[in-house]
């Protein structure tokens, strides 16, 4: 089986994770558009690993999954925290360390 | 100190001296002599005391300061009668205390050298320095720094006394800076005085530049010689080459005028009168401006080989000798009028140092009379001043010769002497030395014939004025002899005015100084007994046209304002002060505002402007720190592209 639209799906999915990041002013949706990156690198991986014949890449999307897991956790509570203090959760409001 | 055989070279030693004197080589000081360090030590232990002892020393303070140049005295005495009885060749008497200075193939020995010439100025020092002791003890009284006052008084005199036995250049240099701190610190005693203060600056600053001098000649003695000992540089001075020896004369001579006022660093010396008045006696007759007179004498085997250096000397001695005594002239402050004396007389004896051989003597002999006598008239003045409430116009002085009988008694010996009244100890000394001059060169020896003319008319006037004439005194002046203790030492000092002409009896003190400087008989063209008679008939002329002018008129109680440009060049120094303002303070001043200028322009200006371009850039570069976080992201982005652009790029190609 050819794993090519694997990496293209995984190209695909990065560059709209990548874009979200920078248009998006929600910081909820900027958050899950850095999980979407997350994933599509580890969907590479796992492809690779799928290509090579070895457990190298699926053992690093394990890795990749429970440092996204506790990222999650962190930046959540920033963000909820920012949005409370503020009452907003748009990035851009965000931009108070500066020249 | 050992013989010291390393000090001769076998060359050297070969050689024949010049004068076949000159060369100077002591003994070990044994005996008595090893208690030589005595003498500069009593005087150095009493400052010691006085200045460090603090209020505890006030009582007794002055007595212990009298005491020590008494004590230093009597032990010169008592080595100077030792010396006398030694052979004549010798009579130089060495002793190393400690290795000074050891620094790789320089190498100073603290030593001390007494032979015929230090030992009369070691009596002359301590004898006439403890009599202005003695003296000060009645004229600073009142002054409730009088302890001070001696501390610095024994320091003054042990720096002279270490000057004068130093057996090292090095070593006489430490001595020769000891009489400047001295002197600065004495001249500016009352420093609650403005002019006192300055004048005091002035003195150490004109000093420097002498002493600069000195320096570069201790350099050029170690570049040339490898040493500066006595002993070895006139073992070795016949062979070095004559420029060196010119450019040691020189940069000698330079010294010398700076200590000795001499022109062109005479500037100072009219200043110095702001000290307490036996500080100008200190200064004027044992020490400080004799200092220069004997480095020149003392450095005789340098000058005798380098006639540039010996004429300039002269020049330098004859051009003071007539600037100190046309100051002279027209000076109202008695002070300034005697310290303008001091000058001229000073120049006399440079006059006849740069003379050679046949003059070193006669420098000296006139050296000590004209130390008794400029001491007794300083010291009288201070006592006519002390009797008139320190006012020191002569235009406010008049007729106190009733009141004050023995400061005027005493006066007039000091007087006669100096003008060379036949007889007097000043006739004696000046005598030879214009004769000498003329033998020399008729012109020095008329310049020198004028300066005697010249200081026949400032001393009567200044007589007159002081003493004689009519009263014009200030109206509470109520002037009075002074207390015995001021006095006596006047008494003994007019006595060694009187009888100083002794020393020459026979040609005493020419063949004394003979084995240190050499000798040489001067022929002159016509009798001696011409030119005595022309120096008595040129005196005479200059006191007979200040009896004229002084003595028969009235004299205003202020300076007539108009008066002849030569006058007013007088009263201004001959402007000495007005051409070192114009040709070295203004330049100099100008000097450093355009480095100052370049600084702060050139040099910060540099530094600045980099500081400023930097602060500037990194404030423009800051702005990119908008604080968006989508436009780190972006900038994240095209960074991580550029990487792997470049690594797919190297891994392709």
């Amino acid at each position: 089986m050819s794993t090519e639209p694997f990496l293209v799906l995984s190209a695909l999915l990065f560059t709209i994770g990548a874009l979200g990041v920078l248009v998006r002013r929600n910081a909820i949706v900027v958050f899950m558009c850095v999980e979407l990156m997350l994933n599509a690198g580890n969907l590479a991986l796992v492809t690779f690993a799928r290509q090579h014949g070895n457990l190298d890449g699926q053992v690093t999307a394990f890795f990749v999954m429970v440092v996204a897991a506790a990222e999650v956790v962190v930046g959540l509570a920033i963000i909820m925290t920012i949005f409370r203090t503020r009452r907003s959760a748009s990035v851009d409001d965000a931009s108070l360390l500066k020249y | 100190m050992s013989p010291v055989p390393m000090s001769l070279s076998p060359v050297s030693a070969a050689l024949p001296m010049a004068e076949g004197a000159s060369a100077v080589a002591p003994a070990a000081a044994e005996g008595a002599f090893s208690l030589m360090w005595l003498i500069i030590a009593l005087p150095a232990v009493g400052a010691a005391v006085l200045l460090l002892g603090g209020r505890a020393t006030n009582g007794w303070g002055h007595l212990l300061g009298v005491a020590t140049p008494i004590g230093s005295f009597v032990l010169g005495l008592v080595l100077f009668v030792q010396l006398l009885g030694r052979p004549e060749d010798d009579r130089a008497v060495g002793m190393k205390l400690y290795d000074w200075v050891d620094a790789g193939s320089y190498h100073v020995e603290m030593g001390l050298l007494l032979d015929q010439l230090s030992i009369l100025f070691v009596l002359l020092i301590t004898g006439v320095g403890g009599l202005i002791h003695v003296y000060s003890v009645g004229y600073m009284a009142h002054d409730d720094r009088r302890r001070r006052f001696f501390g610095y008084l024994n320091l003054f005199v042990a720096a002279m006394l270490m000057l004068v036995m130093g057996s090292d250049y090095l070593t006489l240099f430490l001595g020769w800076e000891g009489v400047g701190l001295a002197s600065y610190l004495l001249i500016g005693f009352w420093q609650y005085k403005d002019s006192a203060a300055v004048a005091a600056k002035k003195a150490f600053v004109v000093n420097r530049v002498g002493d600069m001098g000195m320096v570069l000649a201790i350099a050029l003695m170690f570049a040339t010689f490898g040493t500066s000992s006595f002993e070895e540089i006139s073992a070795a001075a016949p062979e070095a080459s004559t420029s060196t020896l010119t450019a040691l004369g020189l940069l000698l001579l330079l010294g010398a005028c700076g200590k000795s006022a001499q022109v062109p660093l005479q500037s100072w010396l009219l200043d110095a009168m702001e000290g307490p008045t036996p500080v100008s006696a200190l200064i004027h007759a044992a020490t400080m401006v004799t200092a220069g007179v004997y480095l020149v004498v003392r450095s005789n085997f340098i000058f005798d080989e380098t006639p540039v250096a010996q004429t300039a000397v002269v020049i330098v001695g004859l051009v003071t000798l007539l600037w100190g005594a046309i100051i002279g002239c027209a000076k109202d402050d008695i002070k300034k009028a005697l310290a303008g004396s001091t000058m001229s007389q000073i120049g006399y004896m440079m006059l006849a140092a740069g003379l050679g051989p046949a003059g070193y003597a006669l420098a000296i002999f006139h050296l000590l009379t004209h130390g008794f006598f400029k001491a007794n008239m300083f010291l009288g003045a201070g006592s006519v001043m002390h009797g008139m409430n320190d006012e020191v116009d002569m235009r406010r002085y008049g007729a106190l010769s009733p009141v004050m009988p023995i400061t005027f008694l005493t006066f007039a010996m000091g007087y006669l002497a100096i003008i060379g009244f036949p007889g007097f100890s000043g006739f004696w000394s000046k005598d030879k030395i214009i004769e000498a001059a003329f033998a020399d060169n008729v012109w020095v020896g008329l310049g020198a014939l004028i300066g005697a003319g010249i200081t026949g008319f400032y001393m009567t006037r200044l007589l007159l004025m002081t003493f004689l004439t009519r009263k014009r005194w200030a109206r509470d002046a109520h002037p009075h002899e002074s207390p015995s203790v001021m006095t006596i030492p006047l008494v003994v000092l007019a006595a060694l005015s009187l009888l100083g002409g002794v020393l020459t009896l026979g040609g005493w003190i020419t063949g004394w100084l003979t084995p240190v400087v050499g000798e040489e008989h001067h022929e002159l063209a016509v009798p001696v007994w011409v030119i005595t008679l022309a120096v008595v008939a040129t005196v005479a002329a200059g006191v007979a046209i200040a009896w004229v002018t002084v003595g028969r008129r009235d004299i205003p109680q202020t300076a007539p304002a108009r008066v002849s440009p030569f006058t007013k060049a007088a009263r201004a120094d001959l402007y000495g002060d007005a051409i070192n303002e114009a040709a070295f303070m203004r330049p100099g001043q100008y000097l450093t505002r355009s480095l100052v200028y370049v600084d702060n322009q050139g040099v910060d200006g540099t530094v600045n402007g980099i500081g400023r371009l930097i602060g500037g850039s990194s404030g423009w570069l800051r702005r990119l720190q908008t604080g968006f976080v989508r436009s780190y992201a972006l900038a994240m982005l095209f960074g991580v592209v550029l990487v792997i652009a470049a690594l797919l790029a190297v891994s392709l190609a």
